[in-house]
């Protein structure tokens, strides 16, 4: 019970100040297409040099959390995901708000985010120790499983046809082999020298989703708020409801810290993997990709669960548990503080001061986060035109500013504009991206386990040896065994009705 | 309407005649500083540490802040091509490199941009050897044990090292040279998921920084380091590989500094050069690098210069033949 020494650290007033600023900032960074929590944090780092480590670290920690959350505002009312950890809360948070039930997905999305959030936070403070080797346990063959694991993912992923869903993972997948080979050092399709950074998944996230939604608001020059009436729920409904779906909560907080502690992986995959998990377990399949509320609270608990977790390595071994944990490494590195048992003993007062700090945001962030739900109804209501506009500017901006590089702007514009053209044709966007983020994956464990198993007994051996490898793939076969079986199941039962 | 229009644009078109860059009042307005690397990584990092004291008014540094900017991709290329070809020469635009690994690039690939002739140094801050790694539980205890097993079982030992042709993996080709036996690389996308393969166990060793291996101590034994003497702050008992008898130069020593375009004025490159190694001497930055476990080497341009060009030619001798 060692934090609970520290918990008073939390409430002076200048680092009160600085949760409750990290934690505004954040939600509307997150909210801003191509702000990703790691850009965020990353940009934020210099500004920690002139702080005391623990405001510093306050500061990272409480943007980091809502940056995380705050991408949902736009998954939900603009159709288009923050980052790509709110990838699967676009598939039935838009669809709830073009239902006029924006207020309540938001609600949803921030009670849920903040349960997981706990959760997570709580596996932080307490299994620490416990958990600190686990994340060395994970190998390249290990990493290519669970990369096929996130592949099985993208079958059920398109609710209307697999085979267009396999299709676009495949395209996904293809994309995300352009460019330079981190491993080999080969490039491939680079036809243009701006390709050889490869597609950057920022870039690519915000024209797939982006571009397509500007287009489609311009061809039908329709307003939202003259589709619907506002539906009237009180947050006291929500809260109820969102706390009875135990079941979506539980997938998804679990599904997120086990995939925290997972070096590497990060929030993106744990949205939608927990997303895929809730969908086939639940009672009304038929509902997800409508507005099922259960589609957002998976998905959002989550993705805020993964975040406690991923730093349970970083602050261990110094090994980071997400893209964000990352670069959260070198804010801990200006103040010299150094991952490993120092951190627990002679910066013992900084680090559960930090980690203190962390659990405080969660509730700073529910408290703003409810807020900006209520103000949700004037987004929905700007005219389309200026919408367009303004989420057109947003792009651009955003893109250009992940690596300042006009290229990635083009790229964008180019995926954005095929893509609308793509969706036409029934296909979505959700299983390119998810592609893009599994191919390197993928594709750079294998080659190093390939290296690896030609020293020892080949390939084979070295994928399908130890409980480890064997626990992921029979996830990835029942995974994909579920899914037929639930597959042939609609089937059979359309045909008798 | 129009005539507000018109005042802007005069007033713009002013404002750009005003920002034609006159050396004696060099810089007048902030230096960008691209770095090649994400934010976060130990280029970015280090770079923002020893630019930090740039526009401090009470020192006579540079009176203009300097601004990071990051074009990662490709190992560096993408940044690197780009400030190579599309750099202004006006010295508001400057790079951070990293050798081993851009002189590297440039001898093994077709289309990179950039080489040791186009590019002008300024002064180097910093100078992280790698060093040989092994996982707290190994076997090996010292580097005579691995070349034994080494020779005996050709090709089992694993490294992990950054990638490729980056500091890393020039040092294990060098050190499976001297050592004659045939030994395993494993590329891995940056320096710490390569010490996370060692630390794990899923490699037998591996080449790595020193200041990430410096902090990683409770995990991993520290075998040798590759450079020409021993690093005496933090490292004092390691020992190098040339006094383990492996003939290893400083060939894989990963250099960091700022460069300028060619044909950025000889007088700003001049003005620079005296202004900046100042600057990185600064004690505060000194102090920040020490806290952060960073190795500092700072070294004027003629130094830096001597030093690319030797580079070069060792490099060129060692990727003979390697090309991908």
């Amino acid at each position: 019970m060692e934090f609970l020494n520290y918990f008073s650290n939390v409430f002076t007033f200048g680092n009160i100040l600085i949760l409750i600023l990290g934690t505004v900032g954040g939600l509307l960074l997150g909210a801003a297409p191509g702000l990703s929590p790691t850009m965020a944090v990353a940009l934020l780092i210099p500004f920690t040099f002139k702080m005391s480590p623990e405001q510093g670290l306050i500061m990272l920690g409480a943007v980091y959390t809502a940056t995380v959350a705050g991408g949902a505002i736009s998954a939900i009312l603009l159709k288009i995901p923050g980052a790509p950890a709110n990838i699967a809360t676009v598939m039935d948070g838009y669809p709830m708000a073009q239902k006029g039930k924006s207020k309540e997905a938001l609600h949803y999305c921030f009670i849920s985010s903040f349960v997981g959030g706990i959760i997570g936070i709580l596996v932080l403070i307490f299994f620490t120790p416990l958990l600190a080797n686990v994340a060395l346990k994970f190998g390249p063959s290990h990493m290519f499983w669970i990369a096929i694991f996130g592949v099985t993912v993208i079958a059920t992923l398109d609710s209307n046809s697999i085979i267009k869903g396999l299709f676009s993972g495949a395209l996904g997948l293809w994309l995300a082999t352009i460019g330079y080979d981190s491993v080999l050092g080969v490039e491939r399709f680079v036809f243009n020298p701006i390709f050889s950074g490869g597609i950057n998944i920022i870039a690519a996230l915000v024209g797939l989703f982006a571009i397509p939604q500007v287009l489609s608001m311009l061809e039908k020059k329709q307003d939202l708020s003259d589709q619907f009436q506002m539906e009237k729920k009180s947050l006291f409904q929500s809260m109820k409801y969102n706390l009875s779906r135990f079941k979506a909560l539980t997938i998804g907080s679990i599904t997120g810290v086990i995939i925290g502690l997972i070096p590497g992986a990060g929030g993106q995959i744990a949205g939608l993997v927990s997303y895929d998990q809730i969908k086939k377990v639940s009672k009304n399949k038929e509902n997800f990709g409508k507005g099922e509320p259960d589609g957002i609270i998976a998905a959002e608990s989550a993705n805020n669960a993964m975040v406690g977790p991923s730093l349970v390595p970083l602050l261990t071994l110094g090994v980071p548990g997400s893209p964000t944990a990352a670069v959260l490494l070198g804010g801990l590195l200006i103040h010299g503080m150094f991952p490993g048992p120092n951190l627990f003993t002679i910066y013992a007062e900084t680090t559960w001061t930090f980690i203190n700090s962390l659990l405080v945001a969660q509730f700073l962030m529910l408290i703003f986060g409810l807020y900006i739900s209520g103000l949700a109804k004037y987004v929905i209501k700007t005219p389309v035109n200026y919408m367009a506009a303004a989420i057109t500017i947003l792009a651009i901006f955003g893109t250009y500013s992940v690596q300042h590089n006009f290229a990635d702007v083009m790229v964008m514009l180019f995926l954005g504009v095929s893509m609308f053209f793509l969706s036409k044709f029934g296909f979505t966007a959700a299983p390119i991206v998810l592609g893009l983020i599994l191919g390197p994956i993928a594709e750079t464990n294998f080659s190093q386990a390939k290296i690896i198993a030609d020293t020892q007994n080949g390939i084979f051996d070295y994928l399908t040896i130890g409980p480890l490898n064997l626990t992921i793939i029979s996830l990835c076969i029942l995974s994909i065994i579920y899914g037929l079986f639930t597959e042939i199941k609609k089937k059979t039962n359309d045909k008798d009705q | 309407m129009k005539k507000l229009f018109l005042y802007f644009t005069f007033i713009l078109s002013f404002l750009s005649f005003g920002s034609v860059a006159q050396a004696g009042d060099y810089p007048d307005r902030p230096i960008s500083v691209t770095v090649a690397y994400n934010p976060g990584g130990a280029t970015d990092f280090q770079a923002r540490l020893v630019t930090m004291m740039a526009s401090h008014p009470k020192k006579d540094y540079l009176g203009q802040p300097i601004v990071i900017v990051n074009k990662p991709g490709a190992g560096g290329k993408v940044g690197w091509n780009w400030f190579a070809t599309k750099a202004r020469k006006d010295g508001y635009d400057l790079a951070a490199y990293n050798i081993p690994h851009f002189v590297s690039q440039s001898i093994v690939f077709d289309d990179t941009k950039y080489n040791i002739d186009n590019l002008e140094p300024i002064a180097n801050w910093g100078a992280d050897p790698a060093v040989l790694i092994v996982g707290k539980d190994s076997p090996f205890n010292s580097v005579a044990d691995m070349v034994k097993f080494a020779k005996a079982n050709p090709g089992k030992v694993t490294f992990s090292g950054a990638g490729k042709f980056v500091g890393h993996h020039i040092a294990f080709l060098q050190f499976q040279k001297a050592s004659g036996a045939k030994l395993t690389y494993v590329p891995h996308t940056g320096g710490v998921p390569a010490l996370t393969a060692v630390k794990g166990g899923q490699v037998m060793a591996g080449f790595n920084n020193l200041s990430d291996a410096f902090r990683s101590q409770n995990d991993i034994k520290i075998l040798a380091i590759a450079d020409l003497q021993r690093e005496k702050t933090f490292l004092p008992n390691v020992p190098t590989l040339k006094e383990e008898g492996l003939d290893v130069d400083n060939s894989s020593v990963n250099f960091r500094g700022i460069m300028a375009p060619k044909g950025t004025p000889p007088e700003i490159i001049e003005f620079l050069a005296a202004k900046v190694p100042l600057m990185f001497n600064d004690k505060k930055t000194l102090g920040q690098m020490k806290k952060g476990g960073s190795p500092v080497r700072i070294m004027n341009r003629a130094e830096v210069q001597e030093m690319w060009k030797a580079r070069k030619v060792s490099l060129t001798k060692l990727l003979a033949g390697l090309k991908p």
